[in-house]
């Protein structure tokens, strides 16, 4: 079939629907597990759908995450780049360049780090019902509780000022946004990098209790790793940090709100909400865009040669409704064992912050249905603002009243 | 002889679904993260929780050897 007729990705949602992933007419065009898709930068590339097949094909070595290649499977045109401006950005490398980076912030984000910061997620999740309670009812709860908490939490844990939040969100938002310009997207990497630079200069002589702190004395200051190199980190811990779990948060209100006996259960027993997070991460798959590579050899996935030089795109979203794996995949059932999902990836580019996404979606959720017994929503479920042109699916607004 | 759980910390990325699944038997280091086996032969009644470590890690960095 020639490039032109085949389906446009990346999908949607129904306008009506944010939880189902994609259309069933674009589902319907998908003839195969594995098949060709046209990309809106002018290419294609291979979607991979199947939960057996995205796992083998992103923990594969035959694929690499480094998006400067021609012919990787891009969303929009790169901007003009210098290699300064990829510098640390370890998502997009692959083999001991990557795992060098990775593994300097291993440490900080395990589960046993995590712990540790418990009263702190405990507090901001407090303080951010609080300022909620006191905008409403009404209030925007995207904008009042589930974008402050994740963002509070990665700026304390980074030593980023919260009050430069407008700031950093604004720019990590065109980032994250496929549809913004090339030059667009230059200008907010030039001037995030920019404000972590300073910030890194300051830490270096003045250095806090947080990561960025930690970093620039004890791996920056001994020559084991280019300041550039930390902009990058930093950066990608920033966006990633508040991004993700900002609109899981919003996503899983809603969608609690239209299953009210669930709710009742989270309040009732905080016991259920680690199995809850763990569905609501599989339901709901923020990440709808799904993860791309490029092959560096020919690779069978799902009986299906991907040759060397070719472009393949791992659908989370549908690979975590595959009833193989998840009987009645679409269903949402919080009481099933959803702990095979793909929501944070898998293969070495995995989430490294899943432990903070879990406490802080755990805490968020049960205080929230704990305080606010009588939330409700307070607009037409149908007609929510989502991010449709966002990497990361969420709603742009969550009216809510109590 | 029970399954002698394995670890490859070379491909671990300290992602820590292993730690998440089963702590009496998986941790990670205070210094890199890295993945640390606290018990090499759980009891049969980890079995499953061992294996489900297995196929949860990412880098594929957990085997196990025997039966």
């Amino acid at each position: 079939m020639r490039t032109e007729e085949l389906p446009l990705f990346p999908f949607r949602s129904p306008d009506d629907d944010p939880f189902t992933p994609v259309t069933s007419a674009d589902r319907d065009r998908l003839d195969a597990p594995v098949t060709r898709v046209r990309l809106p930068t002018g290419g294609w590339t291979w979607l991979v759908t199947r939960h057996a097949d995205v796992k083998q094909l992103l923990r594969s070595d035959a694929f690499s995450a480094d998006m400067s290649a021609p012919g990787f499977p891009l969303l929009r045109l790169l901007p003009p780049q210098s290699p300064q401006n990829r510098s640390g950005s370890f998502i997009r490398m692959d083999g001991d360049a990557h795992l060098r980076l990775r593994r300097m912030l291993t440490a900080e984000f395990m589960i046993r780090n995590i712990a540790r910061i418990a009263p702190l997620i405990d507090d901001v999740v407090e303080r951010s019902l609080d300022a909620m309670r006191d905008a409403g009812p009404p209030a925007d709860l995207v904008a009042t509780f589930a974008l402050p908490v994740p963002s509070l939490v990665i700026c304390h844990l980074l030593g980023v000022p919260y009050t430069d939040h407008a700031f950093f969100q604004q720019r990590s938002g065109i980032l994250l946004d496929r549809s913004a310009a090339p030059a667009q997207v230059h200008n907010a990497i030039v001037e995030l990098r920019g404000y972590l630079s300073d910030l890194i200069q300051v830490r270096r002589t003045d250095p806090g209790d947080d990561l960025i702190s930690r970093l620039a004395v004890e791996r920056v200051a001994t020559g084991e790793l280019e300041p550039d190199e930390l902009v990058g980190m930093a950066l990608l811990l920033l966006i990633a940090g508040h991004e993700t779990t900002a609109n899981m948060i919003g996503l899983s209100v809603l969608l609690l709100l239209q299953h009210p006996a669930h709710l009742a259960a989270l309040r009732a027993d905080e016991d259920l909400a680690d199995g809850m997070v763990e569905e609501l991460l599989r339901y709901l798959s923020i990440v709808r865009t799904g993860l791309p590579r490029l092959a560096t050899r020919d690779v069978e996935i799902g009986g299906h040669t991907i040759r060397a030089g070719e472009p393949a795109t791992a659908l989370l979203s549908l690979a975590n409704r595959d009833d193989d794996v998840f009987g009645d995949g679409a269903g949402f059932d919080p009481y099933r064992q959803a702990h095979q999902h793909l929501a944070f990836g898998f293969g070495v580019h995995q989430c490294i912050g899943q432990p903070l996404a879990r406490a802080e979606l755990r805490v968020a959720l049960v205080r929230l249905a704990r305080r606010f017994p009588g939330l409700a929503l307070a607009a037409d479920p149908a007609k929510l603002p989502t991010r449709d042109t966002s990497i990361v699916y969420g709603l742009a607004e969550l009216p809510v009243t109590w | 002889m029970s399954p002698q759980v394995r670890v490859d910390r070379d491909r671990c990325v300290g992602a820590g679904n292993c730690v998440l699944t089963l702590p009496a038997v998986f941790d990670q280091d205070d210094e890199e993260g890295l993945v640390v086996v606290l018990d090499p032969e759980p009891p049969a009644a980890h079995a499953e929780l061992v294996a489900r470590a297995v196929q949860l890690c990412p880098s594929g960095a957990i085997s196990v050897a025997g039966d």
